[in-house]
């Protein structure tokens, strides 16, 4: 049985001895990401910018994507196509995928030209980028589901490529009821667990700093992108010290 | 169910297109990309609110 020591504020605190996979797993989840961490008071002076919005505004467009996704699914096509309230429940599950987009757009321009993936956060930058490509494949089979023309070009358009790389059995754009599946399901869960995860890993990691405020975050001092390694200079004239030779 | 095909039917629309020389965009499309470009510029603009507050 392992030791329990009383921390400060009476909570027990388990030693370093945990031998269960639950135990270790707790111990390692603890290390990586304290609650201090995950739920923080507090953040850098930087992170007061508009260009810290967008993630956040990319994650609530999502929260009522799902909102509005679960009412439409529960209530079902006869109800959201022909009554005035599912219609407009329908626009606004539509409207949200358009902000979802635009906000997570440009999140990605902001975070592109503060080279965000800089003290080791080259994870939360790919999963950021695997989240966008899956929200585009979930967007799709959305405009699948409108049952009207649209959605009957834009299947009849899609099916011979997906059908050229061999996945047409499984994710076959003209069947109606398995692209449902598609949409209110997997893609759902591959969305919602790739931001969870890109979220996380920007607590664990931080919020990446602007590229003149690198000396700040403690992670890229550690990194090989630390002020101790300043930029790289724009001509050899620039790098001149006084009094070098030219 | 004729109801519903109605609707289906009523939400297609041919779409206003722009073109020039061999470029072409739907107006839509070139809205949200306008529209983006602009919450760039924006963000990076514009100050944010309560932030002289902040150490």
């Amino acid at each position: 049985m392992t030791a329990h020591t009383p921390a400060a504020d009476g909570v027990p605190v388990e030693d370093d001895d945990a031998h269960t996979w639950t135990g270790k797993a707790r111990r390692w989840m603890l290390g990586k990401l304290p609650p201090d961490k995950l739920l923080p008071e507090d953040q850098p002076s930087y992170v007061m910018s508009w260009a810290y919005v967008f993630g956040m505004g990319a994650v609530a467009s999502l929260l009522w994507i799902i909102i509005s996704g679960v009412v439409l699914g529960l209530n079902g096509p006869q109800w959201y196509h022909v009554s005035s309230l599912g219609s407009f429940v329908n626009s606004t599950h539509l409207w949200s995928v358009e902000l979802f987009f635009m906000f997570m757009v440009v999140h990605l321009w902001l975070k592109f030209w503060m080279a965000a993936w800089r003290g080791g956060r080259v994870l939360t930058w790919i999963t950021g980028m695997v989240s966008f490509v899956v929200s585009i494949v979930a967007a799709f089979t959305g405009y699948l589901l409108q049952t009207n023309f649209d959605s009957q070009w834009i299947a009849f358009e899609a099916k011979d490529a997906l059908n050229a790389v061999g996945v047409g059995a499984w994710f076959n754009v003209t069947n109606v009821g398995q692209i449902f599946v598609w949409h209110i399901t997997l893609l759902p869960m591959a969305v919602g667990a790739v931001v969870v995860l890109h979220v996380l890993l920007v607590r664990v990691h931080g919020v990446v700093p602007p590229l003149e405020a690198a000396e700040g975050d403690a992670q890229l001092r550690d990194s090989a992108w630390a002020p101790s390694h300043p930029p790289e200079p724009v001509s050899p004239r620039d790098s001149a010290k006084p009094g070098d030779p030219a | 169910m004729a109801g519903w095909l109605v609707a289906g039917v009523a939400t297609t629309g041919a779409g206003t297109f722009l073109g020039w020389d061999g470029f072409t965009i739907q107006l839509g499309n070139l809205i949200v990309i306008l529209v983006m470009i602009v919450l760039f510029v924006l963000a990076l603009i514009l100050p944010f609110p309560g932030g002289k507050r902040r150490k």
